[in-house]
Formats: structure tokens, C-alpha cells, sequence
């Protein structure tokens, strides 16, 4: 099915599940409805080298992505977990890893996208070029919609030079708020970090910061903690710690980080986030609707990513949606018999 | 507009007497932004003291069926702040209050009329607001949120809405909304993201929250001229592919070399076909261990000078031939028309050849500058406005450069919007499906088209109760429901 295929099928829909890597499905409040998967869509339709840029369709592994882009020493600078994520997947549900911390997310990676409405068209907006404001950012809007409002059926994206050289700087605290505090410090200098988080396990942390660059070691030295050369499996972890039986993202602040690694000690959750950014995963064993709750009480926007189903019918997984007024509207425009994922995000 | 005179009372109790502008004498400060091809004179100014004042007037319009105009500083560059005649204009320029420095999280949370540059000063010297428009001394937070602005330096740190994470908005029908916060990916639409870059169309924001980042701890400048700007592309490619991001790198050519050196007496080769002033910042120890490699790369790429700023003061004066180069023009031509439309950057030989076979073709000059690492270029399209048809002829002209960029595969418009000077391209870049998807957001903020209407799309269209085509619902097709 190509993408045109796509909006033919939404126009004739009385309801679907939209589907790419299906790595992700687990997210949202449970929903039935027949699959409408995209992940045939798979195509690399341009691979600008020059321009840095790049056009995918929806259904492209990122890791393959990933491979074509480093033959040319670059990279698309999303490092979310998940090996088997498309790029559609991550551009719906806005999922990002370390790299958030130096090149934002996805909505600021995502130039453009084409994008299949229910009503049977097929609209494009934004770009191929890494500047335009061109129409409305649609590809924003589209960014973390969990593809409620259009199934992304391509889009075009900023990529960055891969850099060659890089070490990973870890200072261990064992204690929530002097980790929080080390943190802040490093967050405040311009290091100029490839990734900067913190992470926090049983009753210890540390903060890892990344250096690249031909200058990496020399700026290592500046940072009191111990210089790690060889840093995939620091960061692979990093990653993993952002899956896991029950899952919650903390939007907080810096400030507020202090806290969220407390909860995470007193809870025995692994915690991983990214310090400058005030981002913060929570990973449990378990958990029940009372403790998402009490979490969100105190520590305010907590997202309930992967958790079982029960959890996800027991306790809203979003949390309260701020602007859910306006959200409604924008909804009734692009979706407006509810087609598209009914029921994941707004009900 | 009927009805008038009562709206103009309510818009005197609202802002107080002092603060609602009505004659038209009075009125025409207001007839422009800074595009000065357009000019319309509204019904009434209203210069509101609060958001709460703002949302009031936008319920007053909104509740007489009268469209409205907001304006920061009014420094745009596509008439996005142009006024409609018969509606009212609100004019931000005293909301400009810094409500919150919040350096231990690196936000600021500020009013729309704030200048740029002043967001900089309130968390320097250890940090900055790294979008910096050329007009930033002027240009307002407000209008930058509403354009999503740019400048030099947004190829290495981005542009304003990889930098503005919430907003207090008033909706056109005077509700107030928070779209975001302090805090990131929240759960829902980015309701945020999207308002960034809506030229006014949307609602007014009354609160901006942006994100601040340290200031980089060394920053190194070069000029670097060539024969032509097609050698000074070959060294911008040469550059990135190494893997350098510089903060800026800025193109000019020989039109406008000749031109700023005329203001800014920098000692520039006026012969040179163009200059390249590349910039790097970050840490002292990357600085100097990238620098070199510009420099070596310019020279493999045909440079026959490299100057290297040997400090503050030459950096300042490299930057200000860079920055005079519009206001310069002047000097070369009685007019000119800039366009601000985005190539990808490898196609930059060719395009410009384009446009020199187009300005000989019409006979006048076009001169060049541009944000080469991100493709944006600014054809200054220079004419004689007292001459009989020229002015026709030079808009013509730019409009077959933004032609011959979109066929390159590149954009209308990299950071001045489109306003109502460039809506007329948009069906050259968009579909009819695209501009209906446009619509559709629209409509969701705005179903009574009041916001700025007139600006970006192409042609005026109405919000039905429900757009698209006509379909069926699902329940009705199940014949569990029937319409009417």
C-alpha cells in the first residue's frame, strides 16, 4: 500500500489502530480497533548528503536509517530504545534518547512531513530544507500526536555530522539531592555535551556526560569524575532504562529532578533522565493505579508509558492535558469522526 | 465597520483613553511594518497594558464581528503586522514586562513586547537567548514567536521554536489558554510548537516561557574572500562535510562587499566576488582545534585571503559589514526588494547562476547575501522606484527567484513569514490538499477568521462547521444514526 493507499483506506474507515514497528503499542489507554499498518511504507526516498537532510517514509526502521546515514559519517540524532522502532513510530509518539540533551527531539529534527488525513487526502507541510516557515508547522502538530489527528506517512529530517571522538565523564553521588545538585552544575557550564544525564540505581548515581570532538579529552579534565573511553554500554543502558515492566515520564524541571530521584529511591525504580532538560523515566517492577497517582501528586506530569493493560484501564496513563479545550477542536477538524487510534489519547 | 463607535468605548474602557488611538493622523505610525510596500491605516489602535486587556479586547472584536491585527515592534519584513483597514490593531508594545528569570532551570518567562536582545541581558553574561534576527535591538519576543524567527545563528543553535516552550495564548474568541510550560513533552498535541510561526493567525500570545543556555566560553571569527560565491559554496560544503557546525557562517557578494564597505570601512577587497565570514563558538579547547581547519579549508577552496579576527573589536567590525549590507544597498540603489527564500545548499551554484542570467534578463541589479549554512539566501532586488514600471519589473524579478528556489526543491521563506507579501507563492510550495490541511488548524483556533486575515494563505477561505469532503460517519453508514 502506498501512501495514497493510506488516505483511501482512512476515508473509508470506520476506525483504525494505526501500526508501524508495533514496538510501542503497549502505550496509550488500550484500544480496539483493526490495524492499519504502515510499516510497508519503507522506503528511503532521499539521502541528501551535502544538505545534511534526509526524506523516509514512515515505515523505516531508524536503526537502518541509522546504518545508511553513518556510511556517510552522519546520523539522524534520535537515539530513542527500541530496536525494532520505525521513524513514524517515533515521530507519533515523540519518543527520544540521550541525544535529546544537545539536538532536542524529534519536533526539532522533523522538517516536514506528508501526512494521510481521514477525510481521504493526502497533505504535505513544511520542507526538505533545515530552515522555512513556510504554512502552518503541521509536522510539529503531527510530533507526539500518537496518530490521532493523520497517519505520518513520510517525513524529511535534519541530520548531523556523526562525531568521531567521544568519552563519557561519570561522577557518582549517592545521595538524591547531591546528585541533583552535581547535575545542575555541569548542566550550567557550557560544555557544549554530546549527552548529559543522570541516572540513579538501588541507593547510588551518577551523572554521565559525553564529550566528542578532537578537543574531548582536554575538556574531560574539567570534570571531577572518572573518564570513561569506551561508552556504548553506558549509553545502551541509558536507553534500556527507559523500557521495563512500568514505565513513567517526568516532566519536571532541573530544580525538580532532586525529587523525582528521591521518589525513585524510596520506590526502588531505576531512574534515568536528562539533566538539563528536566526529563525523567521512571522504570518499576510494578506498580499500581494508587502509586501513578500518588506520583503525579507529587511530582506533578508523570506519563504512564509501558505498563499492562490493566494499569492503563485502572489509572489515566496521560495525566491531566493541559489545553485539552483547544485540543478537542483541533481534533474535531482533522478527525472529526474519530477514526484515527479512537480513544488512545482524548475519549 | 458597524457597530463601530461602540467597540472603539469598549476598547477606551478596557485600555483607558490615553491608550486607544483613533485619528487617522495618529493612526498612520501604525500603516506599515517593516515592509513598507503595504500600507493600510486601521479603525483604531488599542495599545492594551495587561493579558487580561489583551483577552478583553480580543472578546470585544470577537464579539462584533470585527478582525483585528496584533504588532510587536513592527520590524517584519513580509507585512505580517499590516493592518486591516476597518479592523483594529493591538499593539503590544507595552506588555513588555520580564516576569521571571528562573536561572537555576534555564527559562524566562517574559511578555511579548520584550526586545530579543533584552531576554540576553537578563541571564548574561553566564547565559543567552540564542535566536538573534538582525533586528534584534528592535524585533520583539512576541513577533519572533508569531515568525518564528531566525538569524545568524540559528544553523548551529536552531530558531525560535526550538526555543520557546510555553505560552499564555488568547484565542480569537478572547479565551486564554496555556499551551505548554517550563517543563517539556508534556502529554497532548504540541499545541505550542505549532502556534510558533503562525503569523498572528492564531491567537495572540501574552506569556512566552523560552529555554536559555550557557554562553559559549570562546568564540573565533574569519573572512575569507573568493573569486566568486560559487568558490565560497564549495568551502561552505567543505566545511560541514568535515563535520564542523559553526555558530554563523554568512555569505556576501561582490554587490554587497562594495556597499558595506561604503559604511562599514572595514578595508574589504571591493573587487572580491565574495566574502564568507565563518564563526565558531564553544569550548576554548574545540575552538582552536577546529579553527585551523577552516581556515585551511577556505584556502583549499580557492581562497585568496583569510583574515582572522585578532579580536573583539575586528569581530564587531567584521559583523557590522555583514549587518549593514541591507541598510547599505540604499547607497548602490534607491530601492530594493529583499527576498528571504531557502535552497537546499548544495544546489547554490546553480540557483545563483540563475539569478544572474534572471537580473540580466531584466536588466537590474540583484545583489546577495545570505545564511549560507542553512541555504537561506537574501536577493536584494535593486530598482529605481521613480522610474516608469521598474518597481513591477523588480517584484517580477524576486518572484521568479522564489520560482526558480522552490524548483530547487527549497522554500518561499526561510525566517521573514509570509505575511501578505509572499502569500501569493504558497501555491507554487503547497497543494490544494496542503493548504485544506492548513485551513483545518485554522479553523480549529479561529472558525470565525478574525486573526490576521488576509496573511499567508493565498486566497480567503471560510471554516464550514466541519471541512474536508463530506463523509460519511461511521454510525450513520452502521444506519445506527442519521444527519438531521
Amino acid at each position: 500500500m502506498d501512501a495514497a493507499g493510506v488516505a483511501a483506506v482512512l476515508r473509508e474507515s470506520g476506525g483504525v489502530r494505526v501500526v508501524g514497528g508495533g514496538t510501542k503499542l503497549g502505550w496509550g489507554r488500550p484500544i480496539e480497533a483493526p490495524e492499519l499498518n504502515v510499516g510497508e511504507l519503507d522506503a528511503i526516498v532521499e539521502h541528501n548528503e551535502g544538505d545534511l537532510t534526509a526524506i523516509l517514509q514512515a515505515g523505516v526502521p531508524l536503526a537502518q536509517a541509522q546504518q545508511l546515514f553513518a556510511k556517510a559519517g552522519q546520523m539522524l540524532s534520535l537515539d530513542p530504545p527500541g530496536d525494532g522502532a520505525t521513524i513514524g513510530g517515533v515521530i507519533a509518539t515523540g519518543d527520544s534518547g540521550p541525544l535529546r540533551h544537545r539536538y532536542g527531539g524529534p519536533r526539532d529534527l522533523v522538517l516536514g512531513v506528508q501526512v494521510a488525513l481521514p477525510d481521504g487526502s493526502l497533505a504535505r507541510a513544511g520542507s526538505k530544507v533545515i530552515k522555512n516557515v513556510a504554512g502552518y508547522d503541521l509536522a510539529k502538530l503531527m510530533t507526539g500526536a500518537y496518530g490521532t489527528l493523520g497517519v505520518v506517512t513520510e517525513v524529511s529530517v535534519r541530520l548531523h555530522p556523526a562525531p568521531r571522538e567521544s568519552l563519557t565523564v561519570v561522577v557518582r553521588r549517592d545521595d538524591p539531592r547531591a546528585l541533583a545538585d552535581a547535575a545542575m552544575e555541569l548542566t550550567h557550564r557550557p560544555l557544549e555535551a554530546e549527552r548529559l544525564d543522570l541516572r540513579w540505581e538501588g541507593d547510588g548515581g551518577a551523572v554521565l556526560v559525553q564529550l566528542c570532538g578532537p578537543s574531548a579529552r582536554d575538556r574531560a579534565t574539567s570534570i571531577d569524575g572518572e573518564v570513561v573511553d569506551d561508552d556504548g554500554e553506558l549509553w545502551a543502558a541509558q536507553r534500556a532504562a527507559q523500557r521495563g515492566p512500568v514505565v513513567l515520564r517526568v516532566s519536571t524541571t532541573q530544580q525538580g529532578l532532586a525529587d523525582v530521584v528521591a521518589a525513585a529511591r524510596e520506590h526502588g525504580a531505576l531512574c534515568v533522565a536528562r539533566a538539563a532538560h528536566g526529563l525523567a523515566w521512571l522504570r518499576l517492577e510494578s506498580a499500581d493505579a494508587e502509586l501513578v497517582t500518588a506520583l503525579r501528586a507529587r511530582l506533578g506530569t508523570c506519563v504512564l508509558l509501558d505498563a499492562p493493560a490493566e494499569l492503563r484501564r485502572a489509572v489515566d496513563p496521560w495525566g491531566p492535558l493541559s489545553a485539552e479545550p483547544l485540543m478537542r477542536r483541533v481534533k474535531a477538524r482533522f478527525d472529526p469522526y474519530d477514526t484515527l487510534n479512537p480513544g488512545l489519547l482524548l475519549t | 465597520m458597524d457597530g463601530g463607535r461602540e467597540l472603539i468605548e469598549q476598547l477606551r474602557r478596557i485600555c483607558g483613553d490615553e491608550h486607544v488611538v483613533t485619528e487617522h493622523h495618529a493612526l498612520r505610525t501604525y500603516e506599515s511594518d517593516g515592509l513598507l510596500q503595504y500600507a493600510a491605516v486601521p479603525r483604531a489602535a488599542a495599545l492594551p497594558g495587561s493579558g487580561e486587556e489583551v483577552a478583553a479586547i480580543v472578546r470585544a472584536c470577537h464579539e462584533a464581528g470585527v478582525p483585528w491585527v496584533a504588532r510587536g515592534s513592527g520590524s517584519g519584513l513580509s507585512g505580517g503586522a499590516l493592518p486591516i483597514e476597518d479592523g483594529v490593531l493591538i499593539v503590544l508594545s507595552r506588555l513588555r514586562r520580564i516576569l521571571e528569570v528562573d536561572l537555576p532551570n534555564q527559562r524566562v518567562v517574559c511578555e511579548p513586547g520584550v526586545t530579543n536582545v533584552a531576554i540576553s541581558a537578563a541571564v548574561g553574561p553566564s547565559h543567552f537567548y540564542p535566536p538573534d534576527p538582525s533586528s534584534q535591538i528592535v524585533c520583539s519576543i512576541g513577533g519572533n514567536v508569531a515568525e518564528n524567527s531566525g538569524g545568524a545563528h540559528c544553523f548551529k543553535y536552531g530558531f525560535t521554536t526550538n526555543y520557546v516552550c510555553g505560552l499564555e495564548v488568547v484565542l480569537p474568541d478572547g479565551a486564554i489558554m496555556t499551551l505548554g510550560g517550563k517543563e517539556l513533552d508534556r502529554p497532548g498535541y504540541d499545541l505550542c510548537g505549532v502556534f510558533v510561526g503562525s503569523e498572528g493567525t492564531l491567537g495572540i500570545a501574552t506569556k512566552i516561557t523560552v529555554r536559555v543556555v550557557p554562553t559559549p566560553e570562546s568564540v573565533r571569527t574569519l573572512v575569507a574572500f573568493f573569486d566568486s560565491p560559487g568558490h565560497a559554496g564549495h568551502a561552505v560544503s567543505a566545511i560541514v562535510s568535515a563535520g564542523v557546525v559553526p555558530g554563523a557562517i554568512e555569505m556576501m557578494d561582490n554587490l554587497s562587499i562594495g556597499a558595506s564597505e561604503q559604511m562599514g570601512h572595514a578595508g574589504w577587497p571591493i573587487d572580491a566576488g565574495a566574502a564568507l565570514l565563518v564563526e565558531l563558538d564553544g569550548p576554548v579547547q574545540e575552538c582552536d582545534a577546529r579553527f585551523g581547519d577552516i581556515e585551511r579549508l577556505c584556502q583549499e577552496s580557492g581562497s585568496n585571503e583569510v583574515r582572522v579576527a585578532r579580536d573583539e573589536a575586528e569581530r564587531q567590525v567584521f559583523w557590522k559589514m555583514r549587518k549593514a549590507a541591507f541598510p547599505a544597498m540604499g547607497r548602490v540603489s534607491p530601492h530594493y526588494y529583499v527576498q528571504d527564500s531557502v535552497i537546499p545548499r548544495t544546489r547554490l551554484g546553480e540557483v545563483l547562476d540563475r539569478i544572474d542570467e534572471l537580473s540580466r534578463e531584466y536588466g537590474l541589479k540583484v545583489g546577495n547575501v545570505f545564511h549560507a549554512g542553512d541555504g537561506n539566501l537574501h536577493p536584494l532586488v535593486c530598482y529605481d522606484g521613480h522610474s516608469e514600471g521598474e518597481a513591477q519589473r523588480a517584484e517580477e524579478l524576486a518572484g521568479e527567484i522564489v520560482v526558480a528556489c522552490v524548483e530547487a526543491g527549497g522554500s518561499i521563506t526561510g525566517e521573514h513569514g509570509v505575511g501578505v507579501d509572499k502569500k501569493r507563492y504558497m501555491p507554487k510550495m503547497f497543494s490544494e490538499a496542503d493548504l485544506d490541511a492548513f485551513q483545518k488548524l485554522r479553523c480549529a483556533f479561529d472558525p470565525d477568521g478574525l486573526a490576521n486575515p488576509g496573511k499567508v494563505m493565498p486566497t480567503p477561505r471560510l471554516c464550514g462547521e466541519v471541512p474536508g469532503p463530506y463523509r460519511e460517519h461511521p454510525l450513520e453508514k452502521a444506519g445506527l444514526a442519521e444527519r438531521f
